[in-house]
């Protein structure tokens, strides 16, 4: 085990350091000077781009640029956002809501998914079964902004359930609304992935020798098709990390939450390049790390993991 | 009872009929039915069987005969799509055809139970071995602490018992496994032990320890065994009685030595005629030719024999990847030297991991040797440079293992035997065609096979194909690796009188590797017999199984299942 | 039968021996793919999603046959918010503009998007992919990092960085929402193409045509990659939804199509203004989207269960 978490945090390594040049690169190392490329039509005030230069040591050769860049990033130096303030700051205080946000989310989709996931699985083909999977097949056509509008006008305007917009003060109850949106598509993911992964394990030769067995049937269902099912879904939830993140930023908009989102949002719509930079810098990170975790979950729920290789 | 049966003397059966033992499993006009999307399908007819307390039955046919089904319809285990239409299961007189899960399941594990076919997928890769005992044992009402499992898993011949039910079923090899298997079925002492195809999966060394074990754990428990099998004479060396099934139906039963002295029913005849463990000869093709069968059977006065393929010294050695970068060295073939001599049949026989499929790759230059030589036609092959080694290609041609996996599904069957005068630019499209209706006539397939696609094939049909492109480009030497292998008994014989029909007529020499010897019996002239990379022993094929030199052949040869039943000569 | 062990023999007459192994005829001959064809034009979900999407091929190819009106002459504010008139059913946008031809318009870029997108993903995905998976070792460590590379560039936050670079930022149109898809999306198809191609690789048939003298590359493009298409087939399909779902999401981000392309996406993120006051606005082509989506996400699970080997006969 200490071998696959060691052999796992190595190959995380170059691909956090390829994710980052990658981004930097498209963004520093390209023809043209970055700083004005950075704006675009606008001329930013002399101090602002004497600042950036400084702060992304422009007059050094590229590696060197790139070596300190990455060294700001894990020292939280993401210089100042075009009004001045510290970057670093306004991220320590949107990151802990879209932290919530996310979580909220991520328990929605996955308890919800599952469960339901389950039942359709066990009983494929009946009622409960073809409800749901059409439901699921809406759920992903409809974009998750649309839903957003949706979710919002009816249970925030009309029905008066929650709050329609959640700004400064954001709660796990406030939130509730925004993150079931957020996890609503994956949701439908998760349910569709247990619900085929569970049929195919019910059919799976180990099933049938522990029913032979003489275990009853919750006994079975529990430990030998439950547990190998979610085997894949815990898969699937790491690779949609991302998507949730790129949710996050959709669904704060909508719901005006004060998160990291939100702050990429805003600095799109005011083309603030280095802002974007540093902030998905920072993300990136945080989905390899969080990639990491979900692999170590799945190495403990599948022995074999540990073991090959 | 039929009156031809009174020839036979039958004390046993006249005790045990008058001593008023009830049955303890007796199986009355079963019938069976699967809905599948094109209607129904009734699997098992009036089947019918009767088990006696701590007696050993075998069910023997091919697949698809209904065996497996019968017996998974005892322990309530159908397939969601099939059910019992028809007939009763009595269990101890109890009618537990339709018995509901509830009793089912109190009797599953307890009274009767399970012993699966393949270990390497019936037992769950997530949970330790100790916790999947454990989990029977508790079921069952019975006590499940450490040591109670680690007793369990003695019993089936798990050494270290307390360390390996801490390991996960990937840390197992496959005889181990199923003795784990054998551990959870037998655990609850059942009083019936239904076992489909328990070793099948293994190698013969293995598979004859387990079932010996099996055998002594079921005599001291006094369990009765369903045993399923595809092997006659396996069947007929492990149980009491027989139970032959053909097309969903019992065709023929009666106790063991008696059935297969004296079968009745001509597909029992026919099995018993083709099942190679039981024959004991060579294929003789060329008995049938007539008079160039003196010129065979007359030893030729060849002091120097053409040596098509001279193996010598051939070593190959993996690179087995340890942990980070670590690497130690695995001889999969290790200093193996043999001739094989032009128009003979040479087998190479070994279990898994003996490095003979290695050499066989080696031999059609689809891996490198490391060290070593295999000289075709006295050219050394390694030297062959690619227009050469292109021009090797038709003269060395495979036939391989599994049937379903050896061709192209996206090809039909025109195409695969035409693809190699296509690669091998021979002809013309109006020849080709030619080519390949000559090709399916000499294996005896139908030329309305042609548009057909493999999945529209059985697996004998299959490997005919197989045959056939093998044969496309006239070559000279044949390498089959486990060409037979995965067939049914009749199938089986089928196509190795097709090989050996082949033979007789293209003088085409064989290079033959399998891991059964009673196969090698019917078509080998000589044999080589490795061992974990090594050449252990080599001679012709009656030397080697008439006075087998080396501990390990000796072992081999005894694992043969029925090896050791006597037949009358009419039957062998 | 009187005794438990007594020899019985069936009558030979109920179960007469068949030929060993004899062909059986009665069928025609199928292939992998005709047998998929013949399952699919079966199922009432393939059909419905296969008619839906060539209606909205031609919808996309020739607006003209349901719009007359064109949709950004006469838009008038005046008109803004309006319910419907006649001549515009679905009513008028916040601009005043009319909806239905907008939606019918917005057909073209939404679905050259996503079909354009999905060509690169399989192109990029499955060559990458199989190339690893073929030739596996050092090639595929090399090949699988690239992919976590990329992968580990969650896909809107990508495209936020990639539409900050002045080319992307100034030259807005199709071609750059589909360079933007295909780059970040590619690992995915190139996971799914590997794994497809490792399964089939070492099959007997590959090393047979290996034996026959068939090259390597040659094993690869005629043996291996057409039995690793069914997988490869059913994730563009999928995929192709979940582009022009995609597609609308960077447009309401702003970082999508331009506002000079009409788009379900832009009327989408242009109706969030009126979502309070005229609902309806953001429905039409919300509507318009997702029953395109679902049609091809319908498609994709019709074919997957036609091409499933499960489910062939063997």
């Amino acid at each position: 085990m200490v071998r696959f978490i060691l052999r796992r945090l190595l190959q995380a390594i170059p691909v956090f350091l390829g994710t980052t040049l990658l981004v930097y690169y498209m963004v520093f190392a390209l023809p043209g000077d970055p700083i004005a490329a950075l704006f675009g039509d606008r001329q930013p005030p002399q101090a602002v781009i004497d600042t950036l230069r400084s702060q992304y040591h422009l007059d050094e050769p590229f590696w060197v640029q790139y070596g300190l860049f990455l060294q700001n990033i894990f020292t939280f130096n993401l210089g100042n956002d075009f009004t001045g303030q510290p970057i670093a700051a306004s991220l320590a205080r949107v990151f802990p809501v879209t932290a919530m946000l996310a979580l909220e989310a991520l328990l929605i989709q996955t308890v919800f998914g599952v469960a339901f996931g389950v039942f359709a699985g066990l009983r494929r083909g009946g009622v409960f079964d073809s409800t749901v999977l059409v439901a699921s097949l809406v759920v992903i056509a409809v974009p998750t902004f649309v839903l957003g509008f949706v979710f919002q006008l009816v249970f925030g305007v009309q029905l008066g359930w929650a709050k329609p917009t959640v700004g400064a003060n954001a709660d796990w109850g406030n939130l509730l609304l925004p993150a079931t949106v957020l996890g609503l598509v994956s949701f439908a993911y998760v349910l569709r992935l247990t619900r085929a992964s569970v049929s195919e394990s019910m059919n799976a030769d180990y099933v049938r020798t522990a029913t032979a067995k003489g275990l009853s049937r919750p006994r079975v269902v529990m430990a030998h098709i439950l547990r190998n099912s979610l085997i894949p879904v815990v898969t699937f939830l790491g690779a949609d990390l991302g998507g949730l993140m790129g949710g996050a930023i959709v669904t704060e908009a909508i719901f005006n939450v004060p998160g990291v989102g939100n702050k990429l949002y805003q600095a799109t719509l005011r083309t603030e390049g280095p802002t974007i930079v540093s902030i998905v810098s920072v993300l990136v990170l945080v989905f390899v790390v969080a990639n990491l975790l979900v692999d170590l979950l799945y190495a403990w729920l599948d022995p074999r993991i540990r073991y090959d290789q | 009872m039929r009156e031809n049966n009174m020839t036979i003397p039958d004390v046993h059966v006249e005790e045990a009929g008058n001593s008023g033992v009830k049955p303890l499993l007796e199986i009355r006009d079963l019938a069976i039915t699967f809905k599948t999307s094109t209607g129904e399908v009734q699997a098992v007819r009036n089947a019918h069987l009767t088990i006696m307390p701590g007696e050993t039955v075998a069910i023997v046919g091919e697949s698809g005969s209904g065996k497996s089904t019968t017996a998974l319809a005892a322990i309530g285990l159908l397939p969601n799509n099939g059910a019992v239409t028809g007939g009763q299961i009595l269990l101890d007189g109890e009618d537990i055809a339709h018995a509901s899960e509830k009793r089912m399941i109190e009797l599953r594990g307890n009274t009767i139970g399970m012993v699966p076919q393949d270990p390497m997928s019936n037992l769950n890769p997530v949970w330790k071995i100790g916790y999947q005992v454990k989990e029977t044992l508790r079921a069952n009402g019975r006590p499940s602490g450490p040591d109670d499992i680690a007793k369990v898993l003695e019993q089936a011949g798990l050494p270290d018992a307390h360390r390996r039910a801490n390991q996960y079923p990937h840390e197992f090899s496959g005889g181990m496994r199923q003795r784990a298997l054998i551990a959870i079925g037998l655990s609850c002492q059942p009083r019936l032990l239904i076992a489909d195809e328990p070793t099948s999966a293994l190698d013969v060394t293995v598979q004859r320890q387990i079932l010996d074990h099996l055998d002594t754990m079921t005599t001291d428990l006094g369990t009765a065994v369903l045993l399923i099998t595809h092997d006659l004479g396996l069947a007929a060396e492990r149980a009491d009685k027989v139970v032959v099934m053909y097309q969903g139906q019992v065709v023929e039963s009666g106790p063991s030595l008696e059935l297969l002295r004296n079968p009745r029913h001509p597909y029992t005849k026919r099995l018993v005629e083709s099942a190679p463990s039981l024959a004991s000869r060579r294929i003789q093709v060329a008995k049938e030719l007539g008079v160039e069968a003196a010129d065979l059977l007359a030893p030729t006065e060849e002091p120097a024999a053409d040596h098509v393929l001279k193996i010598q010294d051939l070593r190959k050695v993996y690179k087995l990847r340890q942990g980070l970068g670590k690497a130690t060295d695995f001889a999969a073939v290790d200093g193996v030297s043999f001739d094989v001599t032009r128009g003979t049949t040479t087998a190479i026989v070994g279990e898994s991991g003996s490095g003979k499929s290695t050499v066989a790759k080696m031999v059609l230059q689809l891996e490198k040797p490391t060290e070593g030589k295999i000289l075709f036609d006295g050219v050394d092959t390694a030297a062959l440079k690619p227009a050469e080694l292109f021009k090797f290609r038709r003269r060395v041609q495979p036939i391989f293992q599994d049937p379903y996996g050896s061709l192209d599904p996206m090809y039909n069957i025109f195409r695969t035997i035409e693809e190699p005068l296509r690669v091998h630019k021979i002809g013309n499209k109006a020849s080709r065609v030619k080519k390949v209706r000559e090709l399916l006539d000499q294996v005896s397939l139908p030329q309305s096979s042609m548009q057909r696609f493999p999945n529209e094939l059985s697996g004998g049909q299959r490997q005919r194909v197989a045959i056939a492109r093998a044969l496309a480009l006239d070559p000279e030497v044949i390498i089959c690796d486990e060409a037979v292998s995965a067939l049914d008994v009749l199938v089986q014989a089928q196509v190795l009188n097709l090989l050996a029909d082949l033979q007789a007529n293209l003088g085409l020499t064989y290079l033959f590797i399998t891991h059964d010897l009673a196969v090698v019996r019917q078509i080998a002239d000589h044999v080589c017999v490795m061992e974990k990379g090594k050449l252990v022993e080599t001679g012709s094929t009656d030397d080697v199984f008439e006075s087998p030199q080396q501990d390990y052949t000796k072992a081999l040869l005894n694992a043969i299942p029925g090896a050791k039943l006597m037949l009358p000569p009419e039957v062998a | 039968m009187t005794s438990k062990n007594s020899h019985f023999v069936a009558p030979i007459d109920e179960t007469p021996l068949l030929a060993t192994d004899t062909l059986k005829t009665e069928q025609a001959p199928l292939s992998l793919w005709s047998d998929a064809w013949r399952k699919l034009r079966r199922r009432p979900l393939f059909i419905i999603s296969s008619l839906l999407i060539l209606a909205l091929m031609i919808i996309a190819l020739f607006p003209g046959l349901l719009s007359t009106v064109p949709p950004n002459d006469d838009c008038q504010l005046g008109n803004s918010e309006a319910g419907p008139a006649p001549g515009h059913p679905f009513g008028f946008t916040f601009q005043g503009c009319d909806i239905y031809s907008r939606v019918v318009h917005g057909t073209q870029a939404s679905l050259s998007v996503g079909l354009l997108s999905v060509i690169c993903v399989v192109i990029i995905g499955v060559t990458i992919g199989a190339i690893a998976g073929y030739y596996g070792g050092w090639v595929d460590s090399v090949l699988a990092r690239l992919g976590d590379i990329f992968f580990a560039l969650p896909l809107v936050l990508g495209a936020l960085v990639i539409t900050q670079l002045p080319f992307f930022r100034d030259n807005k149109s199709v071609w750059t929402v589909v360079v933007i898809i295909a780059l970040l999306t590619w690992p995915q198809m190139a996971r799914i193409a590997r794994g497809a191609v490792i399964e089939v690789r070492n099959a007997d048939f590959v090393t047979a045509a290996r034996a026959l003298g068939v090259s390597r590359v040659g094993a690869l493009l005629r043996h291996v990659l057409p039995n690793a298409l069914a997988p490869i087939i059913v994730m563009a399909t999928l995929n192709l939804g979940i582009f022009i779902v995609l597609e609308a999401t960077l447009s309401f981000l702003g970082i999508g199509l331009p506002q000079s392309i009409m788009s379900w996406g832009n009327d989408i993120a242009g109706a969030q203004s009126s979502i309070r006051t005229k609902p309806e606005i953001m429905l039409y082509p919300a509507a318009a989207l997702s029953i395109t989506v679902l049609s091809f996400i319908m498609l994709g699970d019709a074919v997957r269960d036609a091409l499933d080997p499960k489910s062939r006969q063997r």
